[in-house]
Formats: structure tokens, C-alpha cells, sequence
């Protein structure tokens, strides 16, 4: 008997994942456009991602779409949690997005759409690491709803992982532009890479601590034995993906620094399922509880399966077409 | 404590109409646009005419815009249902949540994954290949359209659900059932006809103001052509329409369509239709009303003297507010007849081969512009006022469909709304208007800055500047 309960959280955690993997890099960009100089290598940077951030994007929606529908319990519980947050990333992504736009649109205010980029980038970047860490430190729930106030996600902790996201995206970012761009932009990238990734790995070092202290449930699920052979891979594994994402970077790899950055969110997002799994809320509400029934996962089934080959086919053929590096006036 | 509540609720659904309002005002010009788009390229592929491939990225440059406001306003849609209405979603989420998970799957993906080629991809892919991102991008819309009018047309006609024990509504076993559920034939034609009438009359517009200036300009003339005979065609398909969605409607909303008509009373004998008046929710009469006997019942039923129910029949717990529904109605019709007008005089211009002459005709289609919008977002108020007090129609009310927030969170998201669209979208429009003021050029230029500019290494000269000359 197949569990299509488990078969729509690995769905949802594919578009959490596929979510940080594209549009990762396309905030990151955005957090650090100020420290790229005005004009040609502004430009540059911002046409690396023009063609793609729409469809990254999506993958956002998607997330949140199928939390809708195959754990729709879980999408009433959270959502009215996070509030604040949720409406500060959706209002970040509004200034963003539009700022694709806008800036070729006014270049008398160019200056004030890519402040706008920037900031809208760092604030839904920040947001969503807010969540997350709101998410962890658990979340007041009685009967089918919310029951805190409109501030419990508010804490240090929350504020860390917000600032870890920053950190992690702005490293995307960094490794894209190393990858898609030449020149001083590549180098001014390099550097910033460089120092990203340490501090990337600090932040990585101090959430997942801070992370055991939060609920008993993490605690035990890491450090019990034997359990403990096991998940002390990611740890170990952790270190070695540094290690490599720097011999890349000082090797001056194009492609492989950003992949290897990825790995480095792969592991993160592994050991957020070691701490949480099975759980949807962490430590309040199982997959199971807030599943959808049966006749919806099954109709949902049918279309993803069909749907999301394609949808990977064309997003791929659509990152191909915009192949290799871009210059000044665009891709070439 | 009752009270902070009522507020919470109170600006929740300002909220939501708010965010939802602005939003809508995209798509409903986007979806017309990609098809425009469409036929523009596919009449430059068909004939090699440069006036086509000009109008292409005349309005490709605007689409652009439009697109990229639509895209942001949406995500906060998607949220927007947990945020702010979260018991709704928990109950009406396992039949309605897989309607809108297809509609990111087949329309959402779709649309963002070719608008990269469509928007900068001319000189990689070739024409051929362009096009179909083209239409890609265009059948997107439509798809989207489908899913979400759905799933709108279910929380007004509801049916094939049962509920469960812990209270969430569980989809029957007919899917088919809930998508094609009663009133959404008729919704999802209205609707997409009404947002082919926006994209004309704003096409038309700018044409108008064009010509209005130069008469020779062959952009102006052929975009000026091409909405007017959308304008001649679609506005009275759109009337026929509209009188098979408000039958339907009397079907199943009956309380909808008598906040419509004004009708507070019942009428055995054939109802009037009254043309204008105040409601008078009170005394529940319409003050001064100027009405046709019996041609309500006429409209409705088709038969003069049908009798027709009045609110009187409906308990007051569960009556829409008649004011909004009313007035709103009267706007939609309004300028529904001013755009069938729009369109015959077009025909008689074009008869008289006065069509790019007639400077009077283009003053019209100039005020005209904006009409799509204002008739829209009317039309959107009269369905979805018309739905209250509840959210899934008969179902779930909408006071027990709120999230559990203070009062001063939803207040405070508002207000935040509020600026961030006033200035942003405000912003975003002006800039629209401001590509509208330019008139088309024989040689338009492509998206300025973006990636559409390749540097010489491209293999063809830039494949539609070629075509221009």
C-alpha cells in the first residue's frame, strides 16, 4: 500500500526545494546588487536572471498552492502564524519583481527601482528565513487553528535564521554571477563568494545548535544512538561540501562553486527533515493529520505526475536557451 | 471582544477586495493582450507585413509591464486565503485547493516558463519557435483563467462535495462535477469575453489618440482596425452573454439577481425593470425609481407577465447588501451598451470608409479606454457582493470563514497594501500610459535594455528588425 500522504510531502518538499535552488539566487542577486557598480555591470547582473525569475518564482506559488491542497490544515495554521512575515515577503517580492521592469522603464528613477530591488529582495529573503525559524521554534495551535498572538514569531532565534537565509542567498547569487558573468563583475563576485561561504558555514554551525535546544523531538532524533551514525553524516558531510565549494572557487570554476553552494542548501534542507519529519507543523502536526483525503491527493496525483516532468522540461530548455554568459546588452 | 472581532472581519474583507481588485485589472488586460500578441506575430509570420512585427513589439513593451504587475499581485492572492480567511481554507481546501494546485501546474509554470523567450528570446530561437512561446504564454492565460474562474464559479454554485466529520468539505466522487460545476460555463465565457473587450477597447484608445494626431500612421490605423472589429463582434456576444449568466444566476443565486434588479418585493404579475433609482434598504423600496413594467420579467423569464420573488422572500440573514450589488450592476450594463454602440458606429464608419477620418469616432474610443476595467471590476463586485453573506454560497458564512487575528495585524497589512499598490501600481501604470503616449514607429525598437539586444555574435541580424522595413 503506497502512502500518498508521503508521496505529496516529498512533492512539496521537491518544490521547496526546486524554490531555493531557482529563485535563491535570482534574491541573492538582489541583495547584492548595491555593491555592483552603477551602470554596465548593474545591468549585467540584473539580465543574468531578467528571462528566468518569473518562472523561479513560481515555484513559491507552487509551494504554498500545494500546501493548499494536500495539506490544507496545515496551509490555515501557518499562514495566520506567520502573518507579519508572509505579508512583509509578499510586499518585498511586489517591489522586486516589479523592478525587472520598471528600471528599464524610468531611467530617470533607475536608481530608486534598484533600491527597490534591493531591498524588496533582502526583505522577502529575510521573511522567509523568519519563517522558517518561526516554524521550528513551534507554533501555538488549539484544535484546528492558530492560537498565538501576532508577534509569536518573533524571537532571536527566528531573527538568526532570517539573517542565515540572507546569508545563504546572497552566496547563490554570488556563485550565479561568478558562473553567468566575466570581467570585474566575475572577480568582485569571486570575493564576495569567498567570504559568503565561511560565513554561510557559521551560520549554518550556530542555527543547527541553537536548533537542538528548541524541542526535545530534535534533540533526540540527532543525538541518540545509534541514531547518531547516521545523522552525524550531515554534519560531516557539511564540512566536506566547504571544503570542495572553496578548491572550486580557487580552481576559478564557473559553474562549479554554484553547485556546490547548492549542495550545501541540499544538506541544510536534509537535516530540516531529520529535525522535523514527520511532522508539517514541527513537533505540533503529522503529515496525517493535515492531509487532504484520499479523492484529492489521488485527482492532484494525476496532474503532477503528468505536469511536473514538462514543467522541469521546459524550464530547462528555457535556462538553455539563455546558456553561457551574458554581456553587457545581454546573453550572447 | 465581539466587537474587536466584527473589525477584524470588517477589514479582512477589505482586504481582500482591495488586493484582489487591483490584481484583477492585469490579467483581465493580459489575457487579451497575449492573444493579441499572438495574432499580431502569427499575421507577420503569415504575411511578412513589418506593420505587424511593429505593433508586436509596441505591445510587447506594454505586456511586459502588465505581465510583471499581474505576476506580483497574484502571489499575494495565493496567500492571501491562509493569511487572512484560514478556516475557509481549512474546510474548503480539499476541493478547492486542487483546482488551484492544476492552475499553478498548467498555467502558472507555463506562462512564466516561455515569457523569458517571448519577452528576450527572438534572436535565440528563431521566429518559428518564438511564436510558439507566444502562444504558449497566451494559452497560459487562458488556462489560468479556467482554474481560477472554476474554483470562483464552485464557491458560488457549490455542489458535488460532502461534508466530513471534522467539517472540512470533502470533494464526491465526481470531479468533473465539482469543475464543471453549474455556473461556471457561463462565468468563464463572460469573463474571458470581458477580458477581450478590455484588451480592445484599450487597444483602441491608443490607436484613437494616434490618429487623433496623425492620420497616416499605418500603427495607429491597422491597431485602431483591428479593436474595432473586436469591439463590432465581441460587445453584443458579450450582452448574449451576459443575459445566459444572469439566468443562470436566477437559477441558483436568486437573491443575487434581485439585489440586481432592485427588487425588494415580489412581483406575481410580472416585474418592472427599474433603470435607475435608490435603493432604499430601510423603507425597502428603490426612491425615485425610473422603471419599465413588467420588462424585468421579460428579460428574466422571457415572458411579460412571469411572476418574479422579491428579497421579501429571502430571510434577512441572508440577503447580499442591495446598494453596491445594484449600482455596480448598472455600471457594467451601462457601459456594456456604450461599447456596443462604440462598435456599430465603427461598422458605419468603416461602410463609409471614414473608419481613420472620423476624428468624432475617435474621441469616443479615446473616453472609451478605460471602459473594459471600470465595466470588469464592476461586474466582479456584482458576483461577488452579490455572494455575501457567504463565501461558499449556502455553505460557509463569511464571518465563520476569517482567521484568528487581531484586529490591528489585519489593519496594519491593509494600511500596507493600501501604499505599497497605490504607489507601485501607480507607478506601474503611469509608465504604461507613457509607452501608450509614444506613437508606434516604423522601426520600434525592441525592449530597451533588456536582453533582447544581442551583440553581434548573433548568427541572423536581429531577426525583427529585420522584418520592419
Amino acid at each position: 500500500m503506497i502512502d500518498l500522504t508521503v508521496i505529496w510531502a516529498s512533492i512539496i518538499g521537491f518544490a521547496i526545494i526546486a524554490y531555493v535552488v531557482m529563485d535563491g539566487f535570482d534574491l541573492g542577486i538582489g541583495i547584492l546588487f548595491p555593491f555592483f557598480k552603477v551602470g554596465k555591470d548593474r545591468d549585467t547582473a540584473m539580465n543574468s536572471i531578467a528571462p528566468v525569475w518569473d518562472g523561479n518564482e513560481t515555484w513559491l506559488v507552487m509551494g504554498v498552492g500545494g500546501l493548499l491542497a494536500a495539506f490544507p490544515l496545515a496551509y490555515a495554521i501557518i499562514l495566520p502564524a506567520l502573518y507579519a512575515p508572509m505579508i512583509a515577503m509578499l510586499l518585498g517580492l511586489v517591489f522586486r519583481g516589479v523592478a525587472f521592469e520598471f528600471r528599464w522603464r524610468d531611467p530617470a528613477h533607475r536608481e530608486l527601482w534598484d533600491r527597490a530591488f534591493t531591498l524588496g529582495s533582502f526583505i522577502a529573503t529575510f521573511a522567509q528565513g523568519i519563517a522558517l525559524g518561526a516554524l521550528l521554534q513551534g507554533i501555538t495551535v488549539e484544535g484546528r487553528s492558530y492560537a498565538g498572538g501576532w508577534w509569536e514569531w518573533l524571537s532571536p532565534f527566528s531573527i538568526l535564521t532570517g539573517f542565515g537565509l540572507v546569508v545563504g542567498y546572497a552566496l547563490l547569487g554570488a556563485c550565479w554571477l561568478n558562473w553567468k558573468t566575466e570581467g570585474a563583475l566575475q572577480r568582485q563576485s569571486v570575493t564576495y563568494a569567498g567570504r559568503l561561504g565561511i560565513s554561510l558555514l557559521l551560520m549554518i554551525g550556530l542555527i543547527s545548535l541553537a536548533t537542538l535546544t528548541l524541542e526535545a523531538q530534535y534533540y533526540l532524533r540527532w543525538l541518540s544512538y545509534p541514531g547518531v551514525l547516521a545523522t552525524a553524516i550531515v554534519p560531516i558531510a557539511t564540512i566536506a561540501v566547504t571544503f570542495l565549494f572553496y578548491r572550486s572557487l580557487r580552481q576559478t570554476k564557473d559553474a562549479q562553486p554554484f553547485f556546490w553552494a547548492l549542495a550545501l542548501f541540499g544538506l541544510c534542507l536534509i537535516g530540516l527533515g531529520i529535525s522535523i519529519w514527520p511532522n508539517v507543523i514541527p513537533a505540533r502536526v503529522t503529515i496525517w493529520e493535515a492531509a487532504a483525503p484520499h479523492r484529492s491527493q489521488v485527482f492532484m496525483l494525476i496532474g503532477a505526475s503528468i505536469m511536473v516532468p514538462i514543467i522541469v522540461a521546459y524550464t530547462a530548455w528555457s535556462y538553455w536557451v539563455f546558456r553561457g554568459k551574458v554581456g553587457h546588452d545581454g546573453y550572447h | 471582544m465581539m466587537i474587536e472581532q466584527e473589525w477584524a472581519i470588517i477589514l479582512a474583507r477589505a482586504q481582500f477586495a482591495f488586493t484582489v481588485s487591483f490584481h484583477f485589472l492585469f490579467p483581465a488586460f493580459s489575457i487579451g493582450l497575449a492573444s493579441f500578441l499572438a495574432v499580431l506575430e502569427g499575421l507577420w509570420l503569415k504575411t511578412g507585413k513589418g506593420v505587424y512585427a511593429n505593433l508586436y513589439r509596441y505591445w510587447l513593451k506594454i505586456f511586459a509591464v502588465v505581465f510583471a504587475m499581474g505576476v506580483v499581485s497574484g502571489i499575494v492572492m495565493s496567500y492571501q486565503f491562509g493569511t487572512n480567511w484560514s478556516v475557509f481554507s481549512d474546510k474548503a481546501g480539499p476541493v478547492i485547493g486542487p483546482l488551484m494546485a492544476y492552475e499553478v501546474l498548467t498555467a502558472f509554470f507555463l506562462e512564466a516558463g516561455f515569457l523569458g523567450v517571448m519577452l528576450f528570446g527572438i534572436n535565440k530561437v528563431g521566429r518559428k519557435l518564438h511564436f510558439v512561446a507566444t502562444l504558449a504564454v497566451a494559452i497560459g492565460t487562458f488556462i489560468s483563467a479556467f482554474w481560477i474562474l472554476s474554483v470562483n464559479s464552485w464557491m458560488q454554485t457549490p455542489v458535488g462535495y460532502e461534508i466530513a466529520a471534522n467539517g472540512q468539505l470533502m470533494p464526491g466522487d465526481s470531479w468533473w462535477m465539482i469543475i464543471f460545476n453549474p455556473s461556471f460555463p457561463y462565468r468563464l465565457v463572460h469573463t474571458l469575453l470581458a477580458a477581450y473587450l478590455t484588451t480592445a477597447f484599450a487597444v483602441g484608445a491608443v490607436g484613437a489618440w494616434h490618429l487623433l494626431k496623425d492620420k497616416s500612421n499605418p500603427g495607429a490605423r491597422k491597431m485602431f482596425s483591428m479593436a474595432m472589429w473586436m469591439a463590432a463582434i465581441v460587445a453584443p456576444l458579450q450582452v448574449v452573454a451576459g443575459d445566459f449568466h444572469g439566468i443562470n444566476t436566477l437559477e441558483h443565486q436568486p437573491a443575487k439577481v434581485m439585489a440586481m434588479e432592485g427588487h425588494y418585493q415580489s412581483h406575481p404579475n410580472g416585474a418592472p425593470l427599474i433603470l435607475f433609482g435608490i435603493p432604499n434598504s430601510k423603507e425597502r423600496t428603490v426612491d425615485y425609481a425610473i422603471e419599465i413594467p413588467k420588462a424585468s420579467s421579460l428579460i428574466l423569464k422571457h415572458d411579460l407577465n412571469a411572476p418574479l420573488a422579491g428579497l421579501d422572500t429571502i430571510p434577512d440573514a441572508d440577503e447580499p447588501p442591495v446598494g453596491i450589488v445594484f449600482w455596480a450592476f448598472r455600471i457594467m450594463v451601462g457601459l456594456g451598451m456604450a461599447m456596443v454602440a462604440i462598435g456599430m458606429w465603427s461598422l458605419l464608419a468603416r461602410a463609409r470608409k471614414r473608419l481613420y477620418e472620423w476624428s468624432w469616432l475617435h474621441k469616443a474610443a479615446l473616453v472609451m479606454g478605460p471602459s473594459g476595467f471600470i465595466a470588469v471590476l464592476a461586474g466582479w463586485v456584482v458576483t461577488e457582493v452579490g455572494r455575501q453573506p457567504f463565501t461558499i454560497y449556502g455553505v460557509l458564512r463569511t464571518v465563520d470563514s476569517a482567521s484568528p487575528l487581531d484586529a490591528p495585524a489585519v489593519a496594519f497589512s491593509l494600511l500596507a497594501f493600501v501604499v505599497v499598490y497605490f504607489t507601485v501600481f501607480g507607478m506601474g501604470i503611469w509608465y504604461l500610459l507613457r509607452l501608450m503616449k509614444k506613437a508606434p514607429e516604423a522601426h520600434e525598437s525592441a525592449l530597451d535594455g533588456a536582453p533582447i539586444r544581442s551583440a553581434g555574435i548573433t548568427p541572423a541580424p536581429a531577426v525583427l528588425e529585420g522584418a520592419s522595413a
